[in-house]
């Protein structure tokens, strides 16, 4: 329920109390259309979206059911926009949201919410729980209540396109990376076909996977380059819950596209960048957009569906995979990685929450940046550990670098005996030349 | 004017009157809200989309199996007192009797199930109705997002449902009374209703519908 009017990217810590109430509502206002309308009207108070959650799952607190999360945005909406709003209001039957509710709802809206979608797929109302629990981070930015961790990384990635100050500029990392395996790594080309953004958790944690999709890219010929103004595909705009900021990034790279007339956007190993930029982007910018969007298992699967690309196959290891929600549930992105795995011949043992049902990784929605969210995070991690472990694989896929890096946390905390891989980076080791 | 005579005439006119005019304006304060044209690239054409919007309208009904575990108990247990609800209203001879001459249609093919049936189905109702609302006072999920509207919807529902079986078995006093308390229930239901989470007997297909299109328009399960 985005649009495109303009939004408030300061720091709203500094203002008044009230003035804090007010950009909170206005924000809500902005989102008071006909299908939140409809989400917020049809709930039914039946609390299933409490079985889907891996937070209330993990602790059984009540607190962590989806639709209480949404709760403020709820209120304001029944008191500014609902079709009794003026009785509600008359009568004092629903109260204005306050910045003490607000400051109450953070840990809900932020640290105890991956924006995993889950709860949007169990509601026997069809609502889109999820959808309404992100319209409620946005106005906890404009009260200047997001979490410092993402509201300051999100401030900065819009001013100067990285959410943090690198140890190594990013375009020398590319040129060190491309020069260090040996790859050609096109940085800052006038004209391509294609271009590509890289997740931040794989420049600095995970920098075989940045290679493992040069190396592709490179091995099918394809004219593509990245561009130092738009290569974090991160958005922390979107994890903090401002329009204005996910706007500024988002631009950041629509501009540079269109700059050098690319056809393609290729989407790497990240889930939320997916979201940000297949699905989110158009609709905040207001227009569509003039050209494709795609995450880097869809084009591979393209390619290979065009013939363009053989794999060889890899032994027949027990093989588990992650579908990262923002992919997945939130994005469609379903069949792609299965296509490759099964061309490459893994021998794969799918999870038993699986596809659009799949359990978050824990760390999404900007969690993993969350110090303070860490201890549920563990609680809500080890739901999908065991899950693995049931599968008996011994290798663990996924497609994301947030996944990743969450997983990482995960096994280091729990002493757990595996490790996520990269698909892009099996792909990458099994193109057929 | 007897307080029966009140009950099933101007009473449930008015009653009605509110029923319709509010359900049609709360409907229309939903639709006219603002509505934005999607400038994402679909992943399914508009056909398609639409399809998977009508799926979701029926496959929401049943608990897709990755969850069934946790919520069958609660289902069956809701489904259970709604289609007892539906069973009773529709297909009760005196429920049928009632339409006919609230909208002056004779529909002689119209069914209806024998008395001793909707005796023991309202029964179980209750029973169900019940569970429900121990359920709704005791699971700590349901406790803390309960408010006023779950539990007077709850109040309303008990009185037409109580009166109702008192009226078949002759309990409680006077029959015009206790049919009067009866048809009394029914109305305040009618009031209650455009204000109320009722609403969801009219919400529930476009809510399944549109985010099921929204859905299936990104190609992602619904």
């Amino acid at each position: 329920m985005t649009t495109a009017n303009p939004t408030f990217t300061g720091n709203a810590e500094q203002l008044a109390p009230s003035d804090r109430e007010s950009r909170a509502m206005a924000e809500f206002a902005q989102h008071f259309g006909a299908m939140a309308a409809l989400n917020l009207e049809s709930c039914i108070h039946c609390g299933m979206c409490a079985d889907a959650c891996h937070f209330y799952i993990a602790t059984e607190d009540p607190k962590y059911t989806p639709i209480l999360k949404a709760e403020p945005f709820k209120q304001a909406y029944r008191r500014e926009s609902g079709a009794f709003a003026p009785f509600f209001k008359l009568f004092g039957l629903k109260k204005k949201v306050t910045l003490d509710q607000l400051q109450e709802w953070q840990e809900l809206l932020f640290d105890s919410c991956t924006q995993c979608g889950r709860c949007s797929l169990i509601c026997p109302m069809g609502i889109e729980v999820a959808e309404l629990i992100e319209v409620g981070r946005r106005g906890m930015f404009e009260a200047g209540l997001a979490p410092k961790e993402l509201a300051d990384r999100a401030r900065r990635q819009a001013e100067t396109g990285a959410p943090e100050e690198p140890a190594t500029p990013y375009r020398d990392l590319v040129n060190e990376l491309a020069r260090k395996h040996g790859v050609e790594m096109p940085l800052d080309k006038d004209r391509a076909e294609i271009m590509v953004c890289a997740p931040r958790n794989d420049l600095e944690k995970h920098p075989e996977a940045v290679v493992a999709m040069a190396r592709i890219l490179n091995a099918l010929d394809a004219d593509w380059t990245f561009r130092a103004d738009a290569l974090i595909a991160e958005n922390y705009g979107y994890y903090a819950g401002s329009r204005g900021l996910q706007r500024k990034i988002t631009s950041r790279i629509v501009d540079q596209a269109k700059a050098i007339g690319a056809e393609l956007v290729l989407v790497p190993e990240c889930g939320h960048a997916y979201t940000a930029l297949r699905w989110q982007a158009a609709e905040l910018l207001g227009e569509e957009l003039p050209f494709r969007v795609r995450h880097v298992t869809e084009y591979l699967a393209e390619q290979l569906a065009e013939g363009n690309l053989e794999l060889s196959t890899v032994g027949g290891e027990p093989t588990t995979f992650h579908d990262p929600c923002q992919l997945v549930r939130k994005g469609g992105v379903t069949d792609a990685p299965r296509m490759l795995m099964e061309a490459m011949g893994v021998n794969l043992r799918e999870l038993e929450n699986k596809k659009g049902f799949t359990f978050c990784c824990g760390g999404g929605g900007g969690v993993n940046d969350l110090e303070a969210a860490r201890p549920l995070r563990y609680r809500a991690q080890e739901i999908k550990l065991r899950e693995v472990d049931q599968t008996g694989a011994s290798r663990f896929l996924t497609t994301c670098s947030d996944c990743r890096i969450a997983f990482d946390d995960a096994a280091e905390h729990f002493n757990w005996d595996k490790r996520p891989e990269s698909l892009i980076e099996m792909v990458a080791a099994n193109i057929k030349e | 004017m007897s307080l029966l005579e009140f009950s099933r005439g101007p009473m449930l006119h008015a009653a009605l009157i509110i029923f319709v005019f509010g359900v049609l304006w709360r409907l229309v304060a939903t639709i006219l809200l603002s509505r934005r044209k999607r400038q994402s690239e679909p992943r399914n054409p508009v056909g398609k989309s639409a399809v998977g919007g009508a799926i979701a309208v029926g496959s929401r009904s049943w608990p897709h199996p990755e969850f069934i575990g946790r919520t069958a108990f609660g289902e069956a247990v809701g489904y259970g007192y709604h289609l007892g609800l539906f069973a009773i209203v529709l297909l009760g001879a005196p429920h049928v009797v009632f339409w006919k001459n609230l909208f002056g249609i004779s529909a002689t093919w119209w069914p209806t199930l024998p008395g001793g049936i909707v005796s023991i189905l309202s029964i179980a109702t209750i029973f169900l109705m019940l569970i429900a609302t121990i359920r709704r006072m005791r699971h700590p999920v349901l406790r803390r997002i309960s408010n006023f509207d779950d539990w007077f919807t709850l109040v309303i529902l008990y009185a037409l449902m109580l009166t109702g079986v008192m009226a078949v078995f002759g309990i409680g006093g006077r029959y015009e009374i206790i049919l009067a308390a009866h048809i009394i229930s029914f109305n305040a239901l009618l009031i209650w209703f455009p204000f109320s989470k009722l609403m969801h007997a009219f919400y529930i297909f476009p809510s399944r519908f549109f985010n099921g299109y929204l859905h299936s328009r990104k190609g992602a399960a619904s």
